[in-house]
């Protein structure tokens, strides 16, 4: 156990780091605890930002999460960490206040991917969705009754996106450069599934096409979307859903291993440097960090689950507290809502080179596929039957057979099929980080 | 079913917010407002419902598995709130309650 005089600093004021904070006090660490967080807000919840927020069902500042633990913490907000200097030991803010650290939690999480063409990204009418005042934005340009959404990209964050489109019967637009939504995590097999669903609900899927360049009506006001085939797509609102590159930015010069991916992490958590060796004054956890799971070795993995960067967080929590040091290997796992179907995954799809309906029929909605690698299980995805999953859960983790026994006794041999994942999968900066959805 | 919105009014204007804290450094955050903070992991939910009758102002399920939920309830909701939170059988439910001093 450290002592009371140690200092902790946490780095990222959200969910990562708040429960990484609250870690440390339930460990027992009773010093002088510091959070520095870019936004000016406490940490909220990011999972109904895409859902509930832009139907208007929740307001953008109602989804601050729950202090579970008391924290007496000393709260920078609305400052980002721009240096880390780990010779002296103190973070830099934005504003030039340095702070001093004796264990350090890294959870700086990520950024939306911009639009490339900077100019076209700041047309009126053009948003990327990842923080509340994004939300806030979109959810005003959303009430204000656009004549025809655009959205780019076919990830869980724009499926999720043109799913409140008609929920709140606005004419919505898909643009996919992949063969079907949600193809990088799901693969085309399942991704047909998803689209169906959409297209049913009357959302206009285009695949297979690229969004070339955003063109305005002549006042700074996005007008309409030229593709790569020479068409043309009206839009007076585009949402840019291209997925998330991870805040390291900030970590530059501090020599630890760093990319757009991710920062490097051992397999308890503690940062590497540029010679792979641990500081074990810092630990990082959420979303930016890119760490060995046991489940799925041969590379590092960086998550964008909800339930990842609290489990991750309380671990960091208890790695810097002192408690004995631990592997990190809960299974990963995740959930997204979109045209009233609830999708959860466990386990990882990246890599699967078969998937079998284990329960259920996707005609009916409902159904549970299981995905394998070399004749393992390694992750299993629901629609609407959560039910089945965390016994599924048990066999992604003991690395069970695959394809797994057919689900009841009146079914037959299951049918493997290829997943679909396109090629080359996981080949743009970043995409070795993709492995799940971009959620938060 | 209806639309159901939770709590204060949803497009509530810019600088209107309860839970936003000074964009200055190097200060805590002014105490929120009294209500009570909601979150449901919702990897676990399994839609068994049981907050929906516990609290049906603040819990909703819509089609079969998709919970929505009031993530800032009044303290008026704490009965309510508490109820559901003891009911989910997954113990999936967090509430913080913000009336005291946070820091």
């Amino acid at each position: 156990m450290i002592g009371s005089e140690a200092r902790v600093v946490v780095v990222g004021a959200s969910l990562a780091g708040l429960r990484g904070a609250e870690s440390l006090r339930r460990s027992g660490f009773a010093g002088p605890l510091t959070i520095v967080g870019a936004e000016p807000h406490r940490p909220y919840d990011r999972p109904p930002l895409s859902k509930a927020v832009l139907t208007g069902a929740v307001a953008p500042d109602a989804t601050g999460l729950p202090n579970l633990v008391a924290l007496d913490a000393d709260w920078r907000l609305g400052a980002p960490a721009i240096g880390l200097d780990r010779t002296r030991r103190i973070v830099t803010l934005g504003g030039g206040e340095t702070i001093a650290y004796d264990r350090l939690l890294i959870a700086t999480g990520a950024s939306a991917r911009a639009w490339p063409n900077s100019a076209e990204g700041r047309l009126a009418g053009v948003h990327t969705l990842r923080g509340r005042d994004d939300a806030q934005a979109l959810r005003r340009d959303l009430a204000a009754g656009p004549t025809q959404v655009l959205v780019i990209g076919g990830g869980f964050i724009g499926c999720e996106v043109a799913a409140a489109c008609r929920d709140l019967g606005l004419p919505v637009t898909l643009v996919e450069t992949g063969p079907a939504l949600l193809a990088s995590v799901l693969g085309a097999h399942l991704g047909a599934v998803v689209q169906t669903l959409h297209e049913t609900r009357g959302v206009t899927i285009r695949c297979n096409a690229k969004v070339e360049a955003l063109e305005d009506d002549g006042t700074g006001r996005v007008r309409r979307a030229r593709l790569a085939d020479g068409s043309a797509v009206p839009a007076d609102l585009v949402v840019v859903a291209l997925g998330a590159l991870r805040n390291t930015g900030w970590l530059a010069g501090s020599g630890l291993a760093f990319d757009e991916g991710g920062l490097d992490c051992d397999a308890q958590g503690y940062v590497l440097d540029e010679d792979e060796q641990p500081d074990t004054r810092i630990a990082a956890a959420g979303d930016v960090a890119r760490f060995p799971h046991p489940l799925y070795p041969g590379h590092r993995i960086a998550l964008e689950h909800w339930g990842h960067a609290v489990a991750q967080g309380e671990h960091a929590g208890r790695l810097l507290a002192g408690c004995e040091p631990a592997r990190y290997a809960d299974v990963p796992a995740f959930w997204s809502s979109q045209g009233g179907i609830t999708i959860k995954s466990v386990g990882l799809t990246k890599g699967a080179d078969g998937v079998v309906i284990a329960r259920g029929d996707p005609k009916e909605g409902r159904f549970l596929a299981v995905y394998g690698q070399a004749g393992r299980c390694i992750a299993a995805v629901s629609f609407d039957c959560a039910r089945w999953l965390p016994a599924y859960a048990e066999r992604i983790a003991a690395g069970a057979p695959f394809p797994p026994d057919a689900g009841g006794v009146d079914a037959g041999p299951l049918t493997v099929f290829a997943p679909g994942f396109p090629e080359p999968h996981g080949s743009r900066p970043g995409d070795a980080a993709r492995t799940g959805k971009d959620e938060r | 079913m209806p639309e159901r919105n939770f709590g204060r009014s949803a497009d509530i204007p810019l600088g209107m917010s309860d839970n936003s804290a000074p964009s200055v450094t190097g200060s805590s955050p002014a105490p929120s407002a009294a209500g009570l903070r909601v979150t449901v992991d919702l990897n676990l939910c399994q839609a068994y419902a049981q907050c929906c009758y516990a609290a049906p102002d603040h819990f909703v399920l819509k089609g079969r598995e998709a919970l929505h939920y009031d993530p800032a309830p009044s303290t008026g909701a704490r009965a309510d709130i508490e109820r559901a939170r003891i009911a989910c059988p997954v113990q999936a439910i967090r509430v913080e309650n913000t009336g005291t001093s946070r820091r």
